[in-house]
């Protein structure tokens, strides 16, 4: 059935399968993608919701890039935020609820459109490994597919254990069956694996909850929107969430089933994220807290499925239904799914390169949980990171790297293969070094141009981002030639308490100042007028406020990013020999002999290395 | 950790006192920064007009006082032993005047060079050849092995521990910050602004005070105190005197009567001890000699190390007094360092010498006169400092590194005190604040951006 070469498989249609595949076709490569169910594309496991804080400006910066994430997330949005807005910008974190439905549609609908791309249905159980080299697939009714490259986004499938209560049974999602195979096969080439846990919520009727009893959140009153490109527009109608709170009572019925939670009976051996803890473990390890947040989200524009955010369980069915019922609001709750926590097989992302390619087998790479992260976006975001790495290695091209300060895929990538991780890894902003340049408003400054360049973004993205640019910069310019009457700028600073200023001056210089902002600016009629005449949208507007107000933070922090790159730029050589540095400390010479990094920086963020023997190294290597 | 062209400064002179000391500048900014600080004796001569590899005769101006008359030497890149432009400073050997020069050029642009590198500077310039680099990448190590064993110790002593609490502290703050940005949706406590700028204000007092005592050069002229308890004719200024002999000290007396204290000053392998004279602790009837006494107590109580100088005669003599008298000092300071000497061991014979071995194990057989026994108590002095046996504040090598980091932190610590004020969202201050940390994890320990995730994590209930 299939003759030909692909230039690339990926194995698994989740987000990092779904970007991986959307990528590599999209450069021209020859694509085929598998999965075990075609129906089951862009599922959303987990919450029905995309961004967030740190992961707002990871589905930017996909998008940036000529990803599709964005886009999906726009065009399957129920609901709207920006989060963090009153912090500064770096801050700002777009995140949408979705309609889960429509999103895994939107997803299928955009590769189906997608050129070079191919889709079968099958469970792949083994690889073609010839000479450490992938040679392609085995899917488990014997057919034999063969590739140059292969992405592996397995997702929570590889030997999935579902959890509920002392019950447990093979899956990698609820009602789907788990995958094999695969990871014995690895196990036997030489990689190392280990398993990691995670759970989700009950799934509830809407029509069972007493609203009224909640709290509504509702969207932004002016709603925003992920992708860069025009095609895709924000919201005008949006559908509210709502907050509930547990209580003692309902602590203490949980209490009752702990006995039989896999968490805490030891059947649970895996770590789990301790950022999104299950409720037993938060009421277990925080007791002194007397209620927890619940956010009640729906499950799209039509359904009356809700998903309980905050109540994610492993305890037996009847212990999750009984403590449901007797949160206020939630007297009459009647469940679509319990919740359940899942166990599975996951690869020390050690083993990668920054390409994401495996050190043991050429054309192998890793998407996704598979490499011990958590979320759609991280998982979306390694998937096109895999997809354009395998397709520029296909046509023999240099490597796609992003560095740390270039974009939290960056940072996600380089922690992932520097440092590994013990627990499902979600992004932070306190994980970047840099977060003021790591923008969710200036992400296609930063990537566009990259994007472009990978013949991915569309010259159509690089316009727009060039003429955003090139708008915001002449407005920064006109506040900083343009002078202000102090008749005209008391007033205003007047109203903002604000002290007046002598005499006349230039405009950044009140603009900059901390309480401030465009719309004050606005009152000053040649600010107004200059906005009319040429026609600024939403987007340049906030760009030149951005740049204007913060313009000293966002300086230094280009300073003290030029510090690194500087020991960036010193590359050590590829199978580097640390075991006859004697000079160096015995822990480093294994560190730094397993994980090989690439350059001084990242030998000197590998944990257990000291300043003393990246000084050895450098000393070694000459220059 | 700094491997870029920034212009780093040391003592290329072995540290401690001598006639002559060379402090060295090595990087792109090292002829401008020297010139900047530096008066020459021609009116309007500048180092940077001068050609390589000259000499010129001027002053070390701080503003408008002058710190020295020296000589500089200017070596251009890449006709110098770093291959980067070069000055060398010689100027007058006293410990205070080497340090006020440093001080003065970390503050206008240098950094402290770490251990080393000058030499990897060489190396890295295509300098040294590299046969040459496995010694001097163990150089390296085993410099930094040095001072990091110097910090270690340091850990345990006033002024370290004073900045872990500090950066600890800090660190809190700095978690409770990435919380409310991380995780501002959830229940999650904010930071309490007011408690943060109390914190703030106080690391400022504590890194001022520090600072303060580095630029003045506090431990280097006040010396690590010693108390020297004996009986006036047991040889106390002979020995002073033998341990004189060899150092080039600055000796100065304190004259007091007999009971009052005297006070000898003196360096030993740089590092300066201050020699406290006191009147034994004989037990008496004599209510002058009582008062005597006490002071000696309070001497001891001061003092960092406690030197007992018995006579060899007093040994053999009063062996049971001696005894007693030896408890009853440890007993009062069980933690002290002490060392018991049993000077004029010139005066015995072979037989009377292993009597005495063997009645006190601790016993430093020493002669004055002769010198035997000399050496030995220069070690173990300069032991003590080694070993953290000493709580001083901090010794004179690494201090001047010490110094550069809480220069930089007490920058942050402005910013951030600034930025407190005008009320800046917590991602701006956490800009500051990280790089806060950063220069207390040069005194301390490192510092990643995990530590913070670890310490929210494991405090707070957070997550959906």
């Amino acid at each position: 059935m299939f003759n030909e070469i692909y230039d690339v498989i990926v194995v698994g249609g989740g987000h990092a399968g779904s970007e991986a595949a959307a990528s590599a076709a999209n450069m021209g490569s020859k694509t085929l993608l598998i999965t075990m169910n075609l129906q089951n594309i862009a599922q959303m496991s987990c919450n029905p919701a995309m961004g967030g804080i740190a992961k707002g400006q990871i589905v930017r910066e996909i998008d940036a890039l000529g990803g599709y994430s964005g886009i999906v997330s726009d065009t399957s949005a129920i609901q709207f935020k920006m989060l963090n807005k009153s912090k500064g910008p770096a801050m700002w974190s777009p995140r949408v609820q979705s309609d889960r439905m429509r999103f895994a549609e939107d997803w299928r609908l955009l590769l189906e459109k997608t050129k070079n791309l191919d889709f079968y249905q099958e469970m792949v159980s083994g690889l073609i490994v010839e000479n450490g080299k992938i040679a392609g697939v085995k899917t488990s009714l014997g057919i034999e597919v063969r590739a140059k490259s292969v992405v592996l986004t397995n997702g929570t499938f590889l030997n999935g254990l579902i959890h509920i209560g002392d019950k447990n049974f093979g899956g990698g999602r609820a009602g789907e069956r788990a995958a094999t195979g695969i990871t014995e096969q690895l196990v036997n080439l030489g990689f190392e694996s280990g398993r990691m846990k995670t759970g989700t919520p009950p799934r509830v009727d809407g029509r069972s909850l007493d609203f009224s009893k909640m709290a509504e959140q509702p969207g932004d009153a002016v709603p925003e929107k992920f992708s860069y490109l025009d095609i895709t527009k924000p919201l005008e109608y949006q559908r509210s969430c709502y907050m509930a709170h547990t209580s003692e009572l309902v602590h203490d019925l949980l209490r009752e089933g702990f006995d039989r939670s896999p968490m805490f009976n030891g059947r649970i051996k895996s770590l789990g994220p301790r950022y999104c803890p299950s409720i037993e473990d938060k009421i277990n390890r925080f007791s002194d807290k007397n209620s927890h947040q619940l956010f009640v989200e729906p499950e799209g524009w039509n359904t009356v499925e809700m998903y309980v955010n905050g109540f994610s369980t492993s305890l037996p069915e009847d212990v999750q239904f009984k403590a449901m019922r007797s949160i206020v609001g939630f007297e009459n709750v009647k469940f679509f799914r319990p919740g359940y926590a899942i166990e599975y097989d996951y690869f020390p992302p050690t083993q990668l390169k920054h390409t994401l390619e495996t050190k043991l087998v050429e054309g192998l790479y890793f998407a996704g949980q598979i490499n011990g992260t958590t979320g759609y976006e991280e998982a979306a975001s390694q998937g096109l990171m895999a997809g354009i790495n395998a397709a520029l290695k296909v046509k023999e091209k240099d490597p796609f790297i992003l560095q740390r300060n270039e974009a939290y895929i960056g940072v996600l990538v380089d922690d992932l293969i520097t440092k590994g991780t013990e627990e499902p890894y979600r992004m932070f902003t306190s994980r970047a070094e840099y977060r003021t340049l790591l923008r969710q408003d200036n992400a296609d400054f930063r990537l566009t141009p990259r994007g472009y360049d990978l013949g991915l973004a569309s010259e159509k993205r690089l316009r727009r981002m060039e003429e955003k640019l090139d708008a915001s910069e002449k407005f920064v310019q006109f506040f900083k030639d343009t002078s202000v009457t102090k008749e005209e700028a008391n007033p205003v600073l007047e109203a903002k308490d604000s002290a007046a200023v002598k005499q006349q001056g230039k405009m950044h210089k009140i603009f900059a100042r901390p309480n401030i902002t465009i719309e004050d600016m606005r009152k000053i009629e040649s600010v107004d007028n200059y906005i009319k005449e040429h026609n600024l949208d939403r987007e340049i507007i906030e760009q030149t406020e951005i740049q204007v107000k913060y313009a000293g933070y966002i300086d230094k922090e280009k300073n003290n990013a030029d510090k690194l790159s500087r020991l960036e730029n010193i590359k050590i050589p590829a199978n580097f020999d640390y075991s006859k540095l004697q000079s160096m400390s015995l822990e480093a010479r294994e560190k730094l002999n397993k994980i090989q990094p690439v350059t001084i920086s990242q030998a000197s963020r590998v944990s257990g290395v000291s300043p003393a023997d990246i000084s050895v190294l450098l000393v070694y290597m000459g220059r | 950790m700094n491997y870029n062209n920034d212009t780093i400064v040391a003592l290329a002179t072995a540290s401690g006192a001598g006639a002559v000391a060379i402090i060295r500048l090595s990087g792109e900014a090292a002829i401008t920064i020297a010139d900047a600080n530096f008066q020459s004796v021609k009116k309007n001569k500048s180092l940077t007009t001068q050609k390589t590899h000259t000499i010129h005769l001027g002053h070390i101006m701080d503003g408008k006082r002058t710190i020295d008359e020296v000589l500089v030497s200017v070596f251009k890149n890449p006709n110098s032993y770093t291959g980067e432009n070069v000055v060398e400073i010689s100027c007058h050997g006293s410990i205070y005047i080497q340090q006020e020069i440093i001080q003065l050029f970390l503050r206008n642009g240098c950094r402290m060079a770490n251990a080393g590198e000058f030499t990897l500077r060489a190396f890295l310039n295509a300098k040294l050849d590299l046969s040459q680099a496995e010694a001097v990448a163990d150089l390296i190590a085993s410099d930094n092995e040095a001072s990091h064993q110097i910090a270690m110790q340091q850990m345990r002593g006033g002024f370290s521990s004073e900045i872990a609490k500090l950066r600890e502290e800090l660190m809190n703050f700095a978690s409770l910050i990435e919380l409310e940005l991380d995780f501002a949706e959830e229940d999650v406590e904010f930071a309490d602004r007011t408690q943060f700028k109390e914190l703030i204000v106080r690391i400022e007092f504590v890194l001022k005070r520090l600072i303060d005592s580095f630029a003045v050069g506090n431990v280097i002229k006040n010396g690590i105190p010693v108390a020297i308890v004996g009986e006036p004719n047991v040889g106390k200024s002979t020995l002073l005197n033998a341990l004189l002999n060899e150092e080039r000290a600055i000796v100065s007396d304190i004259a007091g009567t007999t009971r009052d204290t005297i006070e000898d000053e003196l360096v030993i392998e740089g590092i300066g001890f201050r020699f406290i004279d006191t009147a034994g602790i004989r037990e008496t009837e004599d209510v002058v000699e009582s008062i005597g006494i006490k002071k000696t107590f309070e001497k001891m109580e001061q003092a960092q190390v406690v030197v007992l100088l018995f006579s060899a005669e007093e040994f053999k003599t009063e062996s049971k007094r001696l005894k007693v008298e030896i408890e009853k000092i440890k007993n009062r300071f069980p933690l002290k360092p002490l060392i018991i000497i049993s000077n004029k061991v010139d005066t015995l014979n072979e037989a009377e010498l292993s009597t005495l071995k063997s009645q006190f194990e601790e016993l430093h057989l020493l002669s004055a006169k002769t010198g035997v026994g000399v050496e030995e108590l220069k070690e173990k002095l300069i032991g003590f400092v080694n070993t953290g046996a000493l709580r001083n504040n901090e010794t004179i090598v690494t201090n001047t590194r010490h110094y550069d980091s809480l220069l930089k932190a007490f920058q942050e610590i402005n910013s951030v005190k600034s930025g407190l004020e005008t009320g800046i969202s917590g991602d701006l201050l956490a800009i500051d604040v990280r790089q806060a940390l950063y220069h207390f994890g040069e005194i301390t320990g490192t510092i990643t951006s995990d530590d913070l995730l670890g310490n929210i994590f494991a405090n707070f209930c957070i997550g959906k």
